[in-house]
Parts: structure tokens; sequence; C-alpha cells
């Protein structure tokens, strides 16, 4: 299983920080299988990023998913934007789809949700909540994809065996 | 003179029409435009609200931490950031003259930065414009769409912004927010193979490029009237050049010149560029109006970037740039070099410079060198000046006997060209609104004359959820009567 997670965000900018941040401290984890990136926004080459990959995961700060965090499938869609200052994930795997003309790699957003954004702020209270209620739900949802299902059946088997 | 649409008679009489492109955490674009009851356009207004804040950031902070934290400020061209603010700060600690070493590589990453920024420009964001037209089908009229319709094309563009940001990895040392350029010098050099799997590529990364000059200047032969006259206004221009008048995008002298290209100053050492460029402040926008002083506000204000750079130099110095400028001053009397849509056209030729020069720069072993930083007698002050993709951008400081910054002024590309964008839309506005129905089709081609100057809309942010793009139609009351938005 070859996984990987793009944290994206500006660490200088108070909860903005939340994705790099989450790279940080899965990098603590030190998780077989995962590779880790981290970037102010996703820019058009990120696709070839993709390629190769089982899973995606791009994890952002949202202003407005629920609390603490949000995990959703990403889908990939077409769009464009004003200035060249950023791809949303579902257009980045817009681009991939017609780049390598496949179907993009199983994708998901971990969205976790921020409040203050000022330029030298640090990461608010409630933030530094959300990242560790996410950091703990991603670490445990990664290692689940990257288990075979097998070994989870064997497992499961076995544990029903020993009650 | 600036145009009679920035201000309105009577606006309270009047319809507004909104186009807020991106709201951003802080940093955004709108555009505002009065109608009266017959539609026709009577104010337009580009507002970007600048944000200021960067700058008491940086102060209070020790002189060496600066050119990385900048980088911090704008997450679309960090490397401009950490080049000016390492060139201001070469002067702080006495760098007169940098180790060759150094210099050049800081040039191949600045070249590197050109590049990708221009690849990603012209291919991301304004090749759906100008391949399927201003006003066509919206839902293609993306970079997807670009990719069905022109395969060679979208693929060509990812590779050549890729190439440039291997550019950029190996010099700065990581492939996001570098550490390479320090006061004085850089802190690493290239690694031998590391260049080798550049020089690779190199070669086709020139034909591409080649190429994509001869793509943009087809599609201006292709709608010659309409490119030629689309936004068009008279600016003066303001660009560094070398000494000998060769484009240097990474230092030179100051040359102005004004709409009829007469010499305003040239070859005017930076370091007091305030004796030369005032900043004017408005009411109505947060961002302030850079003019010449020798001139006023009224009249003194320009444009930057890749026109100016490509029309302002006597010549390139790499053979297939600089073929490609002759060609690009001599099509059609001249008259291109005045159009705001030649910007794609000027902006493609700098990446074929870009792209020679990158090639230059591999073969030359001074890479390799291992003398890499010089220092000299202390300076209070410092300015960097460089000419990032989107125009001349200037970093002064002022460090204090602790070596903490108490001073900072940072002019960027985007608050250089204010009045010209400005300009731009309400040439557009005229030509293309007045007096008709909006429709989406219809606003695009305002936002098309903003994308041909790429504003920086310091964008180091953008946490999810905060990137609609609004089209708001408001009556005279303030009413909001309609709406549309979509995602960025």
């Amino acid at each position: 299983m070859n996984i990987l997670v793009i944290g994206i965000g500006n660490p200088s900018r108070g909860d903005d920080a939340l994705g790099p941040l989450l790279i940080d401290r899965l990098a603590e984890r030190d998780i077989p299988g995962v590779e880790l990136l981290t970037d102010f926004q996703l820019q058009v080459e990120y696709v070839l990023d993709l390629h190769g990959r089982d899973a995606v995961i791009f994890a952002d700060a949202s202003v407005n998913c629920v609390e603490p965090y949000a995990f959703s499938a990403a889908c990939a869609s077409e769009g464009s934007g004003f200035t060249t200052h950023s791809m949303s994930p579902e257009a980045l795997l817009g681009a991939y789809r017609a780049h390598f003309e496949c179907a993009p790699p199983t994708a998901y957003i971990m969205a976790i949700r921020g409040y203050r954004f000022e330029l030298g702020e640090e990461l608010s209270t409630p933030a530094a909540r959300n990242i560790d209620a996410a950091v703990a739900f991603l670490a445990t949802t990664i290692r689940t994809l990257i288990t075979p299902s097998s070994e989870i059946n064997g497992r499961e088997k076995s544990a029903s065996t020993n009650s | 003179m600036i145009s009679h649409l920035e201000t309105a008679e009577h606006p309270e009489k009047l319809r507004r029409v909104a186009i807020e492109p991106i709201s951003r955490v802080e940093g955004h674009g709108k555009v505002t435009l009065l109608l009266d009851e017959d539609d026709h356009v009577r104010q337009a207004r580009l507002h970007i609200v600048e944000f200021r804040g960067f700058e008491k950031f940086i102060q209070g902070r020790p002189y060496w931490e600066v050119p990385v934290m900048v980088q911090r400020l704008c997450g679309i061209c960090p490397v401009s950031h950490h080049l000016a603010a390492a060139k201001a700060l070469d002067q702080v600690v006495g760098a007169t003259h940098l180790t060759p070493t150094a210099e050049k590589l800081r040039r191949l990453m600045h070249y590197g930065q050109i590049l990708q920024s221009h690849a990603l420009h012209f291919f991301h964001l304004s090749s759906p414009d100008l391949l399927f037209g201003f006003g066509s089908d919206v839902a293609r009229r993306n970079i997807v769409g670009v990719a069905a319709a022109y395969p060679e094309i979208a693929r060509q563009g990812i590779l050549l912004r890729k190439f440039g940001q291997e550019v950029i990895r190996v010099t700065a040392g990581k492939r996001v927010h570098g550490t390479s350029a320090v006061p004085g010098g850089v802190n690493k050099n290239l690694d031998k193979d590391e260049r080798d799997i550049l020089l690779k590529d190199v070669y086709q990364m020139i034909g591409w490029s080649r190429d994509a000059v001869h793509l943009a200047r087809r599609l201006f032969e292709q709608n010659l009237e309409e490119y030629n006259a689309f936004g068009r206004f008279a600016a003066h221009n303001l660009s560094l050049v070398r000494a000998d008048g060769a484009m240097d995008l990474y230092h030179g002298g100051l040359r102005a010149r004004d709409k009829d290209g007469k010499t305003l100053f040239d070859h005017v050492e930076y370091s007091h560029y305030w004796d030369y460029i005032f900043e004017d402040v408005k009411a109505w926008s947060y961002m302030k109006f850079p003019f010449f002083r020798s001139l006023g506000p009224e009249d003194g204000w320009y444009r930057v970037g890749p026109l100016t750079r490509v029309t302002q130099c006597d010549f390139i110095d790499t053979p297939l740039a600089d073929h490609e400028r002759r060609d690009f001053i001599a099509f059609d009397n001249g008259r291109a070099t005045g159009a705001t849509l030649a910007y794609h056209w000027a902006r493609m030729i700098e990446m074929l410079h870009a792209a020679e020069m990158i090639k230059e720069l591999l073969h030359d072993d001074d890479l390799l060198g291992s003398d890499l930083l010089v220092q000299g007698e202390r300076q209070e002050r410092g300015v960097g000046m460089i000419e990032a993709p989107r125009g001349t951008l200037i970093h002064h400081y002022r460090v204090d006997e602790n070596d903490l910054v108490v001073r900072a002024n940072l002019i960027v590309s985007t608050t250089h060209n204010n009045q010209a964008m400005n300009e731009a839309i309400r040439r557009v506005a005229e030509q293309y609104l007045d007096g008709r129905q909006l429709t989406e089709g219809l606003l695009n081609h305002i936002e098309v004359a903003v994308r041909a100057f790429d504003p920086c809309l310091s964008c180091a942010t953008h946490a999810l959820g905060k990137m609609p793009l609004e089209l708001e139609l408001v009556d005279a009351e303030g009413t909001r009567i309609d709406a549309l938005s979509r995602a960025a």
C-alpha cells in the first residue's frame, strides 16, 4: 500500500497551520507505507505526485466543516480559478484524469475546523483540540487502509475465537 | 491620465455589480461596476485588499531569519521574496559583491522560479480563455477542458512547471520554502548529480518553451484586431535592465520610459528608489498607487512585468529568446507591444529566456564551487530589488544595532500595476459591457484583463470554504437582487 498525505496551509497564519501541523504529527508516528508532503496550496504539478498511489489524503484547515473535523471522499471535478494561486483537491483530481487519461487514485479530504487565520497568529485553542482528534482519527484510518483486508478478517476471526 | 470611469458622478443613482472572484481570509480581489438604468458603465474599479500586516510581521525579527520567513508571505512566489530579501540583507552585511558560486546559484533558482511561474500562468490559468474564447462555455473553460481538447499542451504545461520546481528544489535545498539564500551569499552549492539530472531535461524544456512562444503568437495573430484592442491603454513603464541594456531579471538598474517611449530615467541605482517612485493613497482602495515623482500621481502611474521587460530591454542575451523578442517588436509594426493581451506572448518569451539561462548556468562549473559567503562593513539599511515573475519587487529593511529589523517596506508587483490593472478593466468595461445585459461570458472579459497581469492576492492562506467566486448584483439601494457563485 502506498498512501500520500498532503498537508496544505501556511504555518504562520494561525489555524491555517492545521494542514502542515497534521503532517508533522503524522511524521512523529512514522507509519510505514505513507509519504507525507506539505505546501501552501495545491498546484497542477501535484498530479505527478498522485501518480502510482493507492490512496491520497488532502489535509487542510476548513472554516465551515463540522467540529472537530470532517473526513470525506473527494471526487474529480472540473473548474478554473481566477488566478494561478491554488487548486482545489477536486480540480487536481480532474486534472489528473485529463493528464493521465485514467481514474485518479482513491482520494479523501481531511478537513479540520479552524477559526483564526491572521498572519503571525498562533494556533487557536479550539483548533489545537481539533488537531489532536484529527491526528488520532487519521492515524487509525491510515492503518486501516494499509492493512490488507485478509489480515483484518484473520484478526477478527482470531478475536472471535478467543472470546 | 486616469480614465473618467474611475469615479462616477452621482453614484447613488447607479446600479452596482460586484465581481468578487476570491474571498480569502484576507487579501482578495473584487471588481465593482456601477451601471445606469440603460446598463451603461459609469464607474469601474478593481479593489485588491492588500494586506500590509506582513511588514509588521517582519519587524522585531533578527535580520538573518528574514529571507526564510518572508516566504510565508506568499505561497505562489516565495522564491522571489526569498531572493529580494537576501539581496537587501547583502547590503546590511556589507556584501557588495557576491562570490560567483553564490550569485549564479541564486540566479539559477530565480530562473527556475520564472519558468515554473510563467508555465503555470500561461498553460493553467490563461490558456482556457485563449484557446476556447473569452465568452465560451464556462463548463469547458478550465485546465481540464484544455487537457481534453489539447492534451499535449496541457501535458507540456505540467512538465514545464515541474521542471522549474525541480530547479528550485536543488538550488534552494527544499521543494517548499528553501533556505539557501542567506545575507552575503548562499549556504550550499549545486550537487553534481542533481545538475546532471536537470541537464538531461533542459533541452526539452527549451523546445517546449519555444513552442509556447509560437502558440502565444499564433493566438494573437488569429485574433489580431480583438487582441490588439482588448483592454488597451497607454502607460509608462518601469523595469530593471543590465548595465549594457540587456534583460536581467535578477539584478540591474532602473529604467523608466514614458508612454511614447521617451526615457524618463535610466540605469538608476535602486538603493534610493524613493527619489523616483512614490506611493499615492486613494480613499476607495486599500492598495497604494505608486507613481513617478517627476510626473505626479495623476500622470505618473506605470506598469511593470513581462510586457514592460520585453519591450524596454535593448536585447536578450540568449539567442532563441532574443530572436523571438525581435519578431515580437516587429510584428504588426509594433502595435502588439502596447496590447494588454500581449502580456501572454511576452511572458512566453521570458519563459524561453529562463529555460536558456538555466541551460547556460547548468553548464557553468562555478555552481559547484565552495566559496559561498562574503561579508563587509555592516550597514543599517538595505534595499533589494528583483524582477519577479509578475514584475518589479522591492524589499527595504532597516536593522538596528541588535540585529533586529526595525522597519520594513515591501512594494510588490501587483502594487506597481494597481493603476494599470484598473485602466485595463475600464477599457474592457467600455468595450464589451457598456449598454449590454450582463452574462457570465461578458463578465469573464473583465477577469481576462486582470488575468493578463495575474495579480498576487496575498494568497498564502486558503482554508477550505474560503474561495468562492461570486457575482453579485445589487440595486441602487444596496439590495442584493441576484448572485452567482462557483468554487475556485
